[in-house]
């Protein structure tokens, strides 16, 4: 693990709700989390369970009008970006914390080149000339290994494999030399030896830059070459945090083992795969007690009326569960 | 699994040196062939009755060429694919509807197989109804039996697509797989769409399908584990080539192809402490329209003989079980 920096991004208790025509969806209920510089952080969840939400509302990029962060502070070194304008959030955008997408499509414009399109990121940072600013960007798609970068720039997206635009769009994210990362699936249209290509390569790039990433994911292969720590979402809650190791050996929140003891191993051949039955609650019909209650083999009245505090396990590891037992935090 | 080998002398499906090769065009009033895609180039598979074979590789491999080729929407360049020793795309008249009737297909995205405007009873009816199988009362009946043998709760077949969630949108396209008898379901990535917590939900129940109605399965995924945990065989595909076709404890526990190994090095085990032995490839997958000479993999392969630029490697059983088209062995 890497050395524990200061925090660079904290959420504390952030609400993000949805206003739509069929009710209040409470997409983001009450997240907190910290992340430091140097670190990996995992957010696990299922689809629809609120953790790119928790991404955009931390960039203010919740769809508008329905969108609204309506509780809770996003600090960034300290300062809190729920309350800034329009304009300060644009200059907080790209230069402080970056995005890359599942997509890679979708992040860039199909009509300008790619030079062009890492020249204008690279124009927020620094005040160079276009000269100079093209050299930056042949430079930082030489960082990202694409092979020729002085031929790349004058390509056009759709020139470009898959892969390669994802490393164009890491390019860019880390043009404006970003302290925080949010990478949101960034591998899921890569094929597995291009994903993992890309997966070094971000740990290169962090390891350089002392970069805090918020690694977005559904997939614990990932989570576990990749994150420092995890939280795992449901329904909209953090339900679990630790270290990764901790959590990987002994996931302490029904849902988080049961999820991990759900999905099919590629080095172990099972027989049987326990499921997890029925499905995640929508999230403007929330249950009233815990919200995986509904599918949880444990579940007894408590849960079911009245949601989980938040129970310390170990070193830094933490639940939200009546089942859980709280243990002293030295062991 | 192996019993059940051993049963059937002639397999389901028997895929015969089969090609298919895309023209690429150029021009837009003359139109010039100026280069062929080859899609799929020359490969052999069978499949069994009740045996699944998993077609592994990345994208433009070829791995869903081939499960078209088997459904019948293309139409092979070269070679044959024979469903009980007959030629599919020989087919006509009635043959052809029972052809239908014998092979299935699910697809990732279960929104693209169902019609919105219907009611999943209709849906599924329509199966029965195009392949003339069954009175309307019968059609009815067998509806209730496929929706119940997909674990869909009593009346399901009167609503509307949207008001299910994704894992049981999934359940309903396999209903209408099932309806009518078929004996091989081509699956087509069925549970990648799917929301973590429900894949092992219907990878279950495809395994109990399977063992209850006697079916054989295709299954296309890139995802190695679903495949290692549904496939009895494993063929991982290259640039339109089968590269290594094995039983898939085999292939798991020892890869032999440099590619497979690569494949499956670069696959992340759900283990913080997992050995990490990274083959890390270089490049990418060269283009279709020209691949390379020799073995196509051999510009990436870090073991790369002189050989494997000039000589196409054959696939060669290396034991009872395991056969692989690399020079190394």
């Amino acid at each position: 693990m890497a050395s524990p920096g200061r925090v660079v991004l904290e959420v504390r208790d952030l609400h993000a709700y949805l206003y739509t025509r069929w009710g209040v969806v409470r997409a983001v209920d009450g997240v907190s989390f910290a992340l430091r510089e140097g670190e990996t952080l995992g957010l696990v969840g299922e689809s629809g369970c609120g953790k790119t939400m928790t991404a955009l509302s931390v960039l203010r990029l919740m769809p508008e009008p329905a969108g609204r962060i309506v509780q809770g502070q996003v600090l960034l070194e300290g300062e809190d970006l729920v309350t800034k304008s329009e304009s300060e959030m644009r200059r907080v955008r790209g230069r402080r914390i970056s995005m890359i997408l599942q997509d890679p499509q979708t992040s860039l414009n199909p009509v300008f080149t790619v030079g062009s399109q890492i020249v204008e990121a690279l124009r927020m940072r620094y005040a160079d000339g276009v000269d100079a600013l093209r050299r930056l960007a042949e430079e930082a798609l030489r960082r990202v290994k694409v092979a020729a970068p002085a031929e790349r720039l004058r390509a056009f997206p759709h020139q470009m494999s898959g892969g390669m635009k994802q490393r164009v769009v890491g390019a860019i994210a880390v043009a404006g030399e970003p302290r925080v990362l949010i990478a949101d699936e960034p591998t899921t249209a890569l094929d597995v030896t291009i994903q993992l290509q890309y997966l070094v390569l971000l740990k290169e790039i962090q390891a350089r830059t002392r970069l805090a990433m918020l690694f977005i994911t559904h997939d614990f292969g990932i989570v576990a070459r990749m994150c420092d720590r995890v939280a795992v979402m449901y329904a909209g809650r953090i339900v679990e945090t630790g270290p990764t190791r901790a959590l990987f050996r002994a996931p302490r929140h029904p849902y988080t083992a049961a999820l991990m003891a759900s999905v099919p191993r590629m080095e172990a051949s099972v027989e049987r795969l326990p499921s997890i039955e029925g499905q995640p609650p929508l999230l403007h019909h929330m249950p009233v007690g815990c919200r995986f209650a509904p599918r949880c083999s444990y579940v007894d009245d408590r849960c079911r009326r009245e949601y989980p505090p938040v129970v310390p396990i170990g070193p830094a590891h933490e639940a939200s569960c009546w089942r859980v037992e709280p243990s002293p935090p030295s062991r | 699994m192996l019993e059940s080998r051993a049963i059937a002398a002639e397999p389901l499906i028997r895929v015969e040196n089969v090609s298919k090769h895309f023209p690429v065009t150029r021009g837009l009033l003359v139109m010039r062939t100026t280069g062929q895609v080859k899609a799929v180039d020359g490969i052999s598979f069978t499949i069994g009755r009740q045996e699944t074979l998993g077609l592994v590789g990345e994208s433009g491999c070829g791995k869903t060429t081939t499960s078209r080729l088997l459904l019948r929407l293309e139409r092979p360049s070269a070679g044959r694919v024979l469903l009980d020793g007959r030629d599919v795309h020989a087919l006509t008249g009635a043959a052809l509807r029972e052809y239908h009737t014998r092979v299935q297909a699910v697809f990732q995205d279960p929104w693209s197989s169902l019609n919105p405007r219907l009611r999943i009873r209709d849906t599924i009816a329509e199966a029965l109804v195009v392949n003339r199988r069954v009175s309307k009362a019968g059609r009815l009946e067998r509806v209730e039996e496929v929706l119940h043998q997909v674990g869909l709760p009593l009346g399901a077949g009167g609503r509307y697509p949207h008001e299910f969630s994704g894992g049981q949108r999934q359940r309903i396209a396999l209903a209408s797989a099932l309806a009518s008898y078929p004996e091989l379901i081509v699956l087509d990535e069925p549970v990648s769409a799917l929301d973590v917590s429900i894949r092992a939900q219907i990878m279950n129940l495809l395994k109990d399908l399977q063992a209850r109605q006697k079916l054989s399965y295709l299954l296309v995924a890139h995802n190695l584990a679903t495949v290692r945990y549904i496939a009895h065989r494993t063929a991982v595909m290259y640039l339109g080539r089968i590269v290594e076709h094995a039983d898939t404890e085999s292939v798991y526990r020892n890869p032999l192809h440099p590619y497979t190994k690569a494949l499956f090095a670069a696959a992340l085990p759900a283990d913080p402490d997992a050995p990490r032995d990274d083959l890390i490839l270089s490049g990418e997958v060269p283009s279709p329209i020209d691949p390379p000479s020799g073995c196509h993999f051999h510009p990436r392969c870090p073991f790369a003989l002189e050989q494997c630029s000039r000589v196409d490697p054959v696939l060669r059983a290396i034991t009872s079980d395991h056969a692989v088209a690399c020079h190394l062995y």
